[in-house]
């Protein structure tokens, strides 16, 4: 079993080919999300760029390689991680200024019905008082001068 | 609306003390509208309200919003109204009707933009808060002064009244999380004049406070935070 493992774990070929399949699965799956409109194309941008990052580096090896180089970091998958990571604090960050302004047009909206509901309950008020036969609505209606007259 | 100035009353179950709240306010001067924003109670207190026959309106929220969202629907009743002055009296009781005047007085007369019933101006007997209590209004006293270059030495106060650039203002822009010390704070920023008078302060009646200024350190420095906060935002007001 262990032996099995190890053999599977140093295939890098194995590890290649999954990496892709879900990375591209995952961006497929983010497009089939927008295009059945249950996620906004605006809030999938994050989502989509960060699934094409992800299919750049299973393909490009070499690329993952370089770039932890680049900054510096010894252990080439530990890159891999840093880059999952920022990508999901990024998503995460746009997803609390999401909900500031929804919690803020909600207050709004519950403000503004709060309100109306008042105005509402006014004009009902003055409508009895004014005209005290309910249901007779046309009657308010002042006749139009009829031009055959 | 028969006048220019209006009592605003954040009220979530107060069922206890609101229709005692009403008639003061009622008894005590009739040049002004009492209007009760009720925060979604669960118990009466908007029958209550109604009840008494002596409000302009009771406006009842659909769901809760805690006490800014509250005060703010108030802001916007008045400011849709086209009231001149708005005065927020809580709707537990421990404020005094008698001295709504005295705070009044100091935006009609043009002294300031907004007024605030401190307890700690001067010398009193109407209100003992612990020694523990002292020290935390100390320390937002010297904060605020910090931030705003202003001597505000009751930053929890619920009492204070507002002329009708403050009202429009805070239409807009008032906080949610600590409204009471944020709004000190953005006014400060955004050049309105504040000005404190001393106001007494009675022991709740009943009912539970909404602010739980006993909750100690913590609750001290998380308002001193969001005072922070609100005290790096841009400037949004530009005053003619």
């Amino acid at each position: 079993m262990n032996n099995q493992i190890s053999t599977i774990g140093s295939n890098i070929q194995t590890t290649q080919s999954i990496a892709i399949a879900v990375s591209v699965s995952l961006f497929l799956y983010i497009l089939y999300l927008v295009r059945k409109k249950k996620i906004k194309e605006e809030y999938s941008l994050l989502w989509l760029s960060s699934s094409i990052v992800f299919i750049v580096f299973s393909i490009w090896r070499d690329g993952l390689e370089y770039f932890a180089k680049l900054v510096g970091i010894a252990y080439a998958p530990a890159a891999l991680f840093l880059i999952l990571v920022l990508a999901i604090f990024l998503i995460l960050i746009e997803f609390s200024i999401i909900i500031s302004q929804l919690s803020d047009k909600t207050k709004l909206l519950a403000q503004e019905m709060a309100l109306l509901k008042n105005e509402i309950e006014k004009l009902k008020t003055r409508k009895q008082t004014d005209d005290p036969v309910a249901g007779n609505d046309l009657k308010d209606v002042e006749p139009v001068n009829d031009p055959a007259e | 609306m028969k006048n220019n100035i209006l009592i605003i009353v954040p009220a979530f179950n107060e069922a206890e003390n609101i229709s005692q709240v009403i008639h003061r306010l009622y008894d005590e001067n009739c040049d002004w509208d009492i209007l009760v924003v009720n925060d979604a109670s669960t118990d009466n207190t908007s029958e209550l309200a109604r009840a008494t026959g002596k409000v302009t309106a009771v406006i009842d929220l659909p769901f809760n919003l805690g006490i800014g969202g509250c005060v703010q629907t108030g802001f916007r009743y008045a400011r849709d109204n086209g009231y001149d002055y708005a005065l927020q009296f809580d709707g537990d009781g421990q404020h005094s009707a008698e001295e709504i005047r005295k705070l009044l007085d100091l935006v009609i007369s043009g002294e300031a933009d907004v007024a605030i019933g401190s307890r700690f101006r001067e010398k009193h007997e109407g209100f003992k808060s612990s020694v523990y209590r002292r020290v935390g209004i100390r320390i937002f006293e010297w904060f605020s002064f910090m931030l705003i270059r202003q001597r505000i030495t009751d930053h929890t106060s619920g009492f204070r009244a507002y002329n009708k650039k403050a009202i429009c203002f805070l239409t807009d822009y008032y906080p949610d999380d600590y409204p009471e010390p944020e709004v000190v704070i953005l006014l400060g920023r955004n050049n309105f004049t504040i000005q404190e008078t001393f106001t007494q302060m009675h022991e709740r009646q009943g009912g539970v406070s909404s602010i739980p200024l006993t909750k100690g350190p913590y609750y001290m420095i998380k308002v001193m935070l969001a005072m922070f906060m609100a005290s790096i935002r841009s400037k949004v007001y530009t005053h003619e």
